[in-house]
């Protein structure tokens, strides 16, 4: 039995200690945004943040996490009141299948938190590692510098918004 | 008081003649500046066969920083005596070669010396340079002469006195310059005398491959017994290798030639640069200088020879084996690294069998912690192997248990000293040499994709 500590919460996980993370997020907490993509590290689609850092969490195993914080896409941003990042993607229509990018916007998350003006050459090359078939690219890229403008106008999250008159 | 002035005297003589003893043997004419020749002045041929040469020497790596203009330089160096920065090679009339004769060029090649007359330090590796010929350094002066002029001013070295001196260097040159072209071995194959001369020169493997002495110049007695390099560790690449399966040939052509072998795993790091470079050279030169090297690896004795048959067959059909080293890193390599490194899927775009890793059974784990740190990266555009790094999900401890797992498990080696230092380092390390190095430090898969657009 291990606790792993996920977007704030604590969760009692009983697991064998080689178990990625990917798994214990889909199949223990039932979180579903980090997506099973090719289970080697090689696509990005499971991309979670790990203490401020992006992390590929199918390769990821669960012995690494001890008194680490995990945070997922869900613990961004809700429906109802979506992170900068999340309105970011939304409104630049970034996704078109939609799989790989719960984990294009964890690791633009990641980078901004680092480096709240990435250039267009920053952005490419933190977004290497992840694959996206549809093709998508180019929103993408507007998408993190919206969310950079967007995060930088501190009262820019949605809900602040809905509460404005 | 006059006995004072008397030994004021001597030395003020001593440091005299010291100066014009220094002057005399440090003092080199300035060769005439020229107007940059036009580009076109140069035969297409001979420009195709400096590009090949240049390929072959590597210039590239060591003379454009990442991101930066091809051959514009001032890419940091770092050695034991300081930084040392690389200069701008383009035919830019004021911050490059573009004034520079041939004959410059070639004095430079030949024994360090810029157009000015001002010494170069060893870094440049003329100490190789000199044994290529007129007609080569012709054609890799044709090659330079028509890239694209780029205005970089050379940034200043950071060394301390007295070696920020560049008479300094003329010393050194003394001491450890051995000038002279190649002479053929009768007794060799054309094939090897070719490989030797490329070897030994222009691709200059001894400078990485050859552990220094205490004054930066290559150890003559222990040539190719395994150097360092920014900070990793060039492999041992004579009789003392330590790869698993003992290189040969044909396995030496191969890897040169793909930058990867099933028997031996993936070019990384700087060598990966230097395999991405060879892939555009004709094959004839990269077969002679595996004919060469095999040669100085020299054939396995019928140990080596058993052993590596020995892990080939437990590769291929893997038996059971009794667990070794520690549980943490075992759980950590069954979980992070042994979907790739273990599941058969073939290079090079599964990883490799860690038991045919020379990185594993190697004499420290500088390699090992560096790529398990920062992973390998895709080269743009193209197909080619990739590896996540595990910077962000490990722990310092982590990699550490992790290594000495590895060890343990894959290698019949006495475990590393220093481990925990090791990762340190190249946690440290790592995130300098990412954002000083050239490109992707990594080895194209499919060498038909290079050319491609």
């Amino acid at each position: 039995m291990m606790t792993l500590k996920v977007n704030g919460i604590d969760h009692q996980i009983d697991a064998d200690p080689d178990t990625p993370l990917l798994y214990v997020l889909r199949d223990d907490i039932k979180l579903n945004a980090a997506k099973f993509g090719c289970g080697l590290g090689q696509c990005g689609s499971c991309t979670v943040i790990v203490d401020g850092r992006a992390v590929l969490s199918c390769v990821t195993p669960l012995l690494l996490l001890e008194g680490k914080q995990v945070t997922t896409l869900e613990g961004l941003g809700t429906l109802e009141a979506p992170a900068p990042i999340q309105r970011a993607f939304m409104e630049e229509q970034a996704a078109q299948c939609g799989y790989c990018i719960a984990g294009m916007m964890m690791r633009a998350q990641a980078l901004l938190q680092r480096n709240p003006k990435p250039t267009d050459e920053q952005i490419r090359s933190e977004l290497e590692p992840h694959l996206c078939r549809c093709g998508t690219h180019m929103r993408i890229l507007r998408a993190v510098h919206r969310a950079s403008r967007l995060m930088d106008t501190a009262d820019a999250s949605s809900a602040s918004q809905r509460s404005a008159p | 008081m006059r006995k004072s002035r008397i030994i004021g005297s001597v030395i003020a003589a001593l440091l005299i003649a010291g100066g014009v003893a220094a002057f005399a043997i440090g003092w080199r004419p300035a060769i005439a500046a020229i107007d940059p020749p036009a580009p076109q002045s140069f035969d297409a041929a001979l420009v195709k066969r400096g590009r090949e040469l240049a390929a072959i020497g590597n210039c590239n790596d060591c003379h454009t920083v990442r991101g930066g203009k091809n051959f514009a330089g001032g890419l940091p160096v770092p050695t034991p005596f300081g930084t040392i920065f690389s200069s701008n090679i383009t035919p830019d009339a004021e911050t490059g070669i573009g004034r520079w004769p041939e004959a410059a060029f070639r004095r430079a090649m030949r024994s360090g010396v810029d157009r000015d007359g001002q010494h170069l330090y060893p870094t440049f590796p003329y100490d190789h340079f000199t044994n290529v010929t007129d007609e080569d350094d012709q054609a890799l002066y044709a090659y330079l002469m028509t890239r694209q002029p780029v205005h970089a001013p050379a940034r200043a070295n950071q060394l301390s006195f007295p070696l920020d001196q560049r008479f300094v260097v003329a010393g050194w040159k003394l001491l450890f310059l051995r000038r002279g072209t190649y002479q053929p071995d009768s007794a060799q194959s054309a094939e090897w005398n070719r490989g030797a001369y490329l070897v030994e020169g222009l691709a200059h493997c001894g400078s990485c491959h050859t552990p220094r002495n205490a004054l930066g110049a290559e150890r003559a007695t222990a040539q190719f017994a395994g150097g360092d390099v920014d900070n990793w560790h060039a492999y041992a690449i004579n009789a003392q290798s330590l790869a698993p399966v003992p290189w040969d040939a044909d396995a030496l052509f191969a890897y040169l030639r793909d930058g990867w072998h099933p028997d031996h795993g993936v070019a990384r790091g700087p060598m990966a640069e230097v395999v991405s470079n060879l892939s555009s050279v004709p094959p004839g030169d990269i077969r002679a200088i595996a004919t060469y090297m095999a040669g100085v690896f020299g054939a396995p004795t019928p140990d080596r020879k058993r052993q590596g048959e020995a892990v080939l067959a437990q590769v291929r059909s893997p038996s059971a084996q009794a667990p070794k080293g520690d549980a943490a890193g075992a759980a950590i390599y069954a979980a992070a690294c042994a979907t790739c490194h273990e599941t058969g899927r073939t290079l090079p775009y599964g990883g490799v069998n860690l038991a045919l890793s020379t990185a594993i059974a190697g004499p420290d784990p500088r390699n090992v912690a560096n790529i398990v740190m920062s992973g390998v990266r895709p080269v743009e555009g193209e197909r080619s192997p990739i590896m996540p790094g595990f910077a962000g999900s490990m722990n310092d401890g982590q990699v550490a248990a992790l290594l000495n797992y590895l060890r343990a498990r894959f290698s019949n080696q006495p475990a590393w000293t220093d481990v925990e230092k090791t990762v340190e380092d190249a946690r440290r390390t790592q995130i300098v040499f990412l954002q000083t190095s050239p490109g992707p430090h990594n080895a194209p898969a499919d060498p038909t994709q290079r050319d491609k657009p």
